[in-house]
């Protein structure tokens, strides 16, 4: 009697409303992120990276510790939460990556156009997204804050503005057509509105991430590339000025959230 | 005294080289144009081309609509584009359009084929449709019920005919009816053929369809 009360009880709860099981669902995958992150295998790029960053490598057989990633030669903690941002020696607003790249160059050596044109997960690659892992965790628990006093800052803040408004492709997407608004979802993914803070640990703050459905770490670089396969895009460069930019646009609208990075994903 | 008002001289120099040093709108706009060309090379199936807007791309690429003038243009555009099915059969096999509707793949670069067959309708990605699918998105409204709430007890009845080409054009092309909207233009585009938006269109009308059963 007991159990047929109970019974009934728990197909009224599941029944009628489909938002309930959505919510539900959603939930189940909440708990499994949580589960995940006990152990996030991210924590082994970072240990990767930090080792590439102290090495002598490349054709000058030189450590990346001069590098300047925008606080000054050498300095990691806090430099992801205020890139991209401009940089005088190179005359260019550069992200993580591209700053890296031209670190590579410089100390060690290393050809730029041969780094750039590396496949993600591929050789130098696979290495320059260990590097920007580690460098990322260096900052974790820290607030988005890029700076936005240089005009090439601010030119690029509102290029990257352009690029993500900007439609085409076959299906006419842009960035804004699934991140332009608040409470929105792609199947049941959830999808922040990256024309303002989506809050701590979300859009921007929660990259580079480990993503466990195919085993891979992705950078920045790769996220926003994957993004242009989704809206069925070409090919776009990498460390390209319209990556870039996009970073400034996503990064200055999160300015106080907090960085996660590296996150754990789906 | 004297400090204040260099202070405010410099504030003013400041805010004079600030401003003079960003760009126009118009300016910054062609920049960017030259920033996605820069930006992009082909990948397989995705060739560079496709990033040279038409008139609704290019007038839907910003925070803030286009004006009326230009979206009635779209709009009607648009609609001259939708080219009608042959033997005014609007319907097909709604079993085939679910299957359709789940189906998101296509187009990307690491597609190998812009063949309309080698595409899904993606629906499920941006709408509820039928209740069994608990995994939908939420960028387009609920399709739920969508042809008994508009009252098609039969597609074929004159009574229907308004909401059911309205269906096909809204799926062929829904720029017609609203010049920025976030869906894509099935038919126009060449994403879906003839019969693949027929069964999408059964999913929808079809009275047999879990959409209104």
């Amino acid at each position: 009697m007991r159990s047929t009360r109970w019974t009934a009880l728990a197909l009224a709860c599941a029944l009628p409303l489909a938002a309930q099981a959505q919510k539900s669902a959603a939930d189940g995958i909440a708990e499994y992120r949580k589960m995940l992150e006990d152990g996030n295998p991210a924590e082994l790029f970072e240990a990767k990276g930090e080792q590439l960053w102290k090495q002598a490598r490349g054709p000058k057989n030189a450590s990346l510790e001069k590098c300047d990633l925008g606080l000054g030669p050498g300095v990691v903690k806090g430099a992801w939460v205020k890139l991209p941002r401009y940089f005088a020696d190179t005359g260019r607003v550069q992200d993580l990556e591209s700053r890296l790249v031209t670190c590579m160059a410089t100390l060690q050596g290393f050809n730029e156009a041969e780094l750039v044109k590396t496949p993600f997960g591929r050789g130098e690659m696979a290495n320059i997204t260990a590097l920007a892992t580690w460098i990322a965790a260096q900052s974790r628990g820290q607030r988005f804050d890029l700076p936005q006093s240089h005009a090439e800052e601010k030119r690029f803040y509102e290029l990257g503005k352009r690029a993500f408004f900007f439609r085409g492709g076959p299906m006419d997407f842009s960035c804004a057509s699934c991140h332009g608004e608040d409470g929105k979802r792609i199947r049941l993914q959830d999808l922040p509105n990256l024309t303002k803070n989506p809050g701590d640990g979300i859009g921007f703050a929660a990259w580079p991430a480990y993503r466990v459905s195919n085993g891979q770490m992705w950078s920045m670089q790769l996220r926003l590339n994957d993004c242009y396969r989704q809206q069925r895009f070409p090919y776009p460069g990498f460390g390209s000025d319209l990556t870039v930019a996009l970073g400034v646009y996503m990064g200055v609208n999160a300015k106080g959230a907090e960085s996660i990075a590296p996150a754990i994903k789906r | 005294m004297k400090i204040r008002i260099l202070t405010a001289i410099g504030a003013a120099a400041l805010l004079t080289l600030g401003c003079a040093s960003l760009p126009s709108p118009q300016e910054l706009d062609a920049q960017a144009l030259a920033m996605h060309k820069a930006a992009f090379r082909d990948q397989g199936i995705a060739k560079v081309d496709r990033i040279n807007q038409d008139l609704g791309q290019k007038a839907c690429s910003s925070d803030k609509p286009p004006p009326e003038a230009v979206a009635k243009q779209i709009e009607a555009e648009a609609l001259a584009s939708i080219k009608w099915p042959t033997g005014g059969r609007y319907l097909g096999d709604w079993r085939e359009g679910e299957k359709l509707a789940q189906n998101g793949r296509g187009m990307t670069w690491t597609d190998t084929s812009t063949a309309t067959s080698a595409n899904g309708a993606q629906c499920y990605n941006c709408h509820q449709i039928s209740k069994e699918e608990i995994s939908f998105g939420t960028i387009g409204p609920s399709l739920y019920n969508y042809g008994k709430l508009r009252g098609v007890k039969d597609p074929y009845d004159p009574a229907s005919a308004a909401i059911v080409q309205y269906t096909w054009g809204k799926i062929y092309n829904p720029k017609a009816y609203a010049a920025c909207s976030n869906m894509p233009r099935f038919g126009h585009k060449g994403l879906l053929d003839e019969n693949q938006i027929r069964h999408v269109m059964a999913l929808l009308l079809d009275p047999q369809s879990p959409v209104n059963r």
